[in-house]
């Protein structure tokens, strides 16, 4: 008999019982999935607003209309994996910490770090995925094909975009898992899940928006200490290539979000074997 | 008349001494709230860097400046701390449900007032909670308000739009609320009025960056008189006749939400069946 459990077959199980568990309500599921789609609509509406008085976000920025919907589409992308996988399972960590059932999780068999990160899929949320999947397209089509200075893209760029991808998963994963370790020493955290919000919020934006003024400081930590900055800039450069023909991604800022995101994953594991070390049950 | 005023007294007194136990969780909240506004702030300075050709205080887009969005936005968090009613629809929606509501049928206490001074008490002890964070934000970015303080008459006005947004937000979600006699579940429908609401109220961007006809269209809402129309009025975007044909419409909207959640109410209850003990 095989004492370890394969990690697959065990995800598997989860995404399928959340699936079953989503299609017993199938009228709140759609509900979920149009509030989810409302959000991503009102954004599209902002921002077709902002494009309306101007052409670019920043002066000579190269962020034009559909560069920067290829931003935009990328975060969402990012955002909808991280609210599909993660995020749900987040909230139930500082529960299980708070009322003490974090004991059943540690008798089981299977890493503890995976079992309470994986455990629920929240399939409604992959609505946002999609459709940010559908502005990508519509963002792609207009640059490649646009009469003046049309987007080339490599075979790479499609693989490459992926990877930077999975890294900016990584890294906000990182943050977050850390921030709900916290749970251990403070018994309840609402204020840092907000915290949470509050600064994964830098990583929407252009990263060269904030290196300006008192921005400067603020650029400098969330870009190199905290690297929020670099989760959607970096893969949306490399596909809508904003400021060419001057490299949109350098070879170091790429290196670095690679070097980052194995940090980080690296630092939110010991903060949560700390927190593991820490833990000391509710139950009675 | 006596008694119903010690009532009165003593329901606004508990909730507010239930409210000032968390006070230091509330100043730390409110803090954090404002740090959306630093994301904002850099993107409408690269958004007016463009318009204005790398002149930011040059351009415009709609009427506003760059400081006067930035201040905009700050004016929207104050008016938002007025309107906005945490959990007071949902609230009312799970009394319904779970048949807790009937205590106010055998109770001499009417529910929409109990729960207006309750929300009072809870409005005074968060701003004299959130007065310092709120006062260290405004004098950091003081540089924003450009026009100063506005004229007397104009700061009447917005204290005016200000109460009167308490008033509005506090009945229409209780009127949404009270539509749980109809519907049990309305968790959806408060959600797609949340996110309506951020954007029909002026809370996402200044409405009249709207172009013809769908600025004339959000006009004719009640939402924007929670959060637009009462930093407008401080910005002096709506001034004079105007401003007065606003705070009119303002009252008659609360007006209108105060009748409507009052039939809401007596229909409801005439509708409502309560079982068990």
């Amino acid at each position: 008999m095989n004492a370890r459990p394969s990690f697959v077959k065990v995800f598997l199980t989860f995404a399928r019982n959340s699936l079953v568990r989503d299609s017993m309500f199938r009228t709140n599921f759609l509900l979920q999935c149009l509030s989810s789609l409302s959000w991503t609509v009102m954004n599209i509406g902002f921002y077709l607003l902002v494009f309306r008085h101007t052409p670019t976000i920043g002066l000579e920025s190269g962020w034009g209309k559909y560069e920067f919907f290829v931003f935009l589409a990328t975060t969402w992308i990012i955002n909808s994996l991280m609210q599909t996988f993660f995020m749900p399972n987040a909230d139930e960590f500082s529960e299980l910490i708070r009322t003490g059932n974090l004991d059943f999780a540690l008798l089981k068999p299977i890493d503890t770090q995976f079992l309470i990160s994986f455990q629920r899929v929240d399939w409604s949320s992959l609505a946002d995925f999609v459709a940010a999947v559908v502005l990508l397209t519509v963002a792609l089509g207009n640059l490649t094909t646009r009469p003046d200075d049309p987007l080339l893209l490599s075979g790479w760029t499609p693989v490459l975009y992926v990877v930077y991808v999975l890294c900016g998963v990584g890294i906000l994963y990182s943050v977050m898992i850390a921030l709900a370790s916290t749970s251990v020493w403070l018994g309840r955290n609402r204020n840092l899940y907000d915290f949470w919000f509050y600064i994964t919020s830098f990583s929407r934006y252009p990263r060269e928006i904030f290196r300006r003024g008192w921005g400067v400081p603020l650029w400098g930590f969330f870009s190199f200490v905290i690297p929020v900055l670099v989760v959607v800039n970096v893969p949306a450069r490399l596909l809508a290539q904003p400021l060419r023909p001057e490299p949109s991604v350098s070879w170091q800022l790429a290196a670095f979000t690679v070097l980052a995101t194995g940090l980080c994953l690296g630092a939110s594991r010991w903060v949560f074997l700390r927190a593991l070390h820490a833990y000391r049950s509710a139950s009675s | 008349m006596h008694a119903r005023l010690v009532c009165w007294w003593t329901i606004f007194r508990i909730a507010l001494e239930e409210r000032l136990v968390y006070r230091g969780d509330f100043a730390l909240g409110t803090l954090m709230r404002f740090l959306p506004i630093v994301t904002q702030i850099f993107l409408w300075w690269a958004i007016f860097d463009a318009v204005g050709q790398g002149a930011r205080d040059q351009g415009t887009v709609a009427g506003y400046s760059y400081q006067n969005v930035v201040a905009y936005y700050l004016l929207v968090m104050v008016g938002r701390a007025f309107s906005s009613m945490p959990g007071l629809a949902s609230g009312i929606a799970s009394q319904i449900r779970n048949g807790e509501i009937k205590k106010y049928l055998i109770q001499p206490v009417d529910l929409l007032g109990f729960l207006l001074l309750t929300r009072m008490a809870h409005k005074l002890a968060y701003y004299s909670v959130a007065v310092l964070p709120f006062a260290f934000v405004f004098y950091l970015c003081r540089g924003y308000f450009v026009g100063g303080w506005p004229e007397a008459d104009v700061l009447a006005g917005y204290v005016a739009a200000l109460v009167m947004a308490f008033l509005l937000g506090f009945f229409l979600e209780a009127m949404l609320g009270l539509l749980g006699f109809w519907f049990l579940e309305i968790s959806s429908l408060l959600f797609i009025y949340m996110l309506l609401g951020y954007f029909l109220s002026g809370h996402m961007f200044p409405l009249d960056m709207l172009p013809p006809p769908w600025r004339e269209l959000v006009g004719l809402l009640p939402m924007e008189y929670l959060a637009y129309f009462p930093s407008a009025v401080f910005l002096g975007k709506v001034s004079g006749a105007e401003l007065v044909a606003g705070l009119w419409t303002q009252a008659g909207w609360v007006v209108a939400f105060v009748l409507l959640s009052r039939i809401a109410y007596h229909r409801g209850v005439r509708r409502y069946s309560g079982f068990g003990g």
